[in-house]
């Protein structure tokens, strides 16, 4: 039960991270997306995504900053297992469920729905 | 706005550029982070369901279950945009609806469906990843940078 609080407080925090860049900062929110997408990648290099994750489970693996970790994740443990180029053959590799699921779904959703308003 | 900004324009226009500054509504930052806090938790609070129901009726770690959580989401992401609910929320929760990874679907839904009548391959193909383009491109160079920079350390101060 408290792993829902926990996921509740962080993915909350997370988003309001977001927010405070997009009111107070004037970003757009692909720049906000994008800045935190590098920090999540930068925070999962220096090993500090993960005990996050552990910690507030979908709290931190729903927004997009894990995004950024999960590139790195993916680039890091190919690259254990084959040398330098897995970085490139790895980097995708996590995230594809992601990726897959957001062209599938959206190109479905182009077939099916038109455009509103 | 500035002063200098009215400078140029006629006095009828300062007037009403004053008048319309009255009656814009009062954007309270305050207000938006509380609603960005409670949507975006709120999501998150469902990911982490369906996380704990990958875990318990599929065969699926609690590290292995974010993928199908994701792709789930995601799903109904799409399937909200499409239906034109998600807009609605959007607008309500702000940066609690984009951050999470729902707003990267809606942005690539959302894209889909507009252009889908400049054709399916240069309207829906070519448009679909131009607001989650740069989420991909800059997320993968700065991955590609850490785990070079990571596998340079590894290597060369013998860090484990």
């Amino acid at each position: 039960m408290e792993k829902f609080i926990w996921a509740f407080i962080i993915g909350g925090l997370i988003c309001v991270i977001g927010q405070i860049m997009m009111d107070v900062f004037k970003l757009t929110p692909a720049h906000t997306m994008t800045t935190l997408v590098v920090a999540g990648a930068v925070l999962g290099g220096l090993g500090l995504y993960e005990p996050l994750l552990e910690f507030a489970g979908a709290g931190a693996s729903v927004p997009i900053s894990s995004f950024g970790n999960s590139l790195v994740k993916g680039a890091l443990s190919e690259a254990e297992s084959t040398g330098i180029v897995g970085v490139l053959t790895g980097i995708f590799e996590v995230t594809s469920a992601g990726i897959s699921a957001a062209v599938i779904f959206g190109f479905m959703a182009s077939l099916i729905f038109r455009p509103k308003g | 706005m500035s002063n200098k900004k009215y400078k140029k324009l006629t006095p009828t226009q300062q007037e009403y550029q004053r008048f319309a500054k009255e009656r814009e509504p009062k954007r309270s930052v305050l207000f938006n982070i509380a609603k960005a806090f409670l949507v975006g938790g709120t999501i998150c609070t469902i990911g982490q369901g369906l996380q704990m129901f990958f875990v318990t009726y599929f065969n699926f770690t609690e590290k292995t279950a974010g993928n199908p959580t994701v792709a789930v989401l995601i799903f109904a992401s799409a399937l909200l945009t499409g239906l034109g609910v998600y807009d609605h929320i959007a607008q309500w929760g702000g940066a609690g609806t984009a951050v999470p990874v729902t707003g990267f679907a809606n942005t690539v839904t959302s894209a889909a469906i507009e252009h889908r009548s400049e054709g399916y391959v240069l309207g829906v193909g070519g448009n679909m990843f131009k607001i989650a383009g740069p989420v991909i491109v800059f997320g993968v160079f700065s991955a590609f940078v850490v785990a070079i920079i990571k596998i340079a350390v590894q290597v060369l101060g013998g860090v484990k």
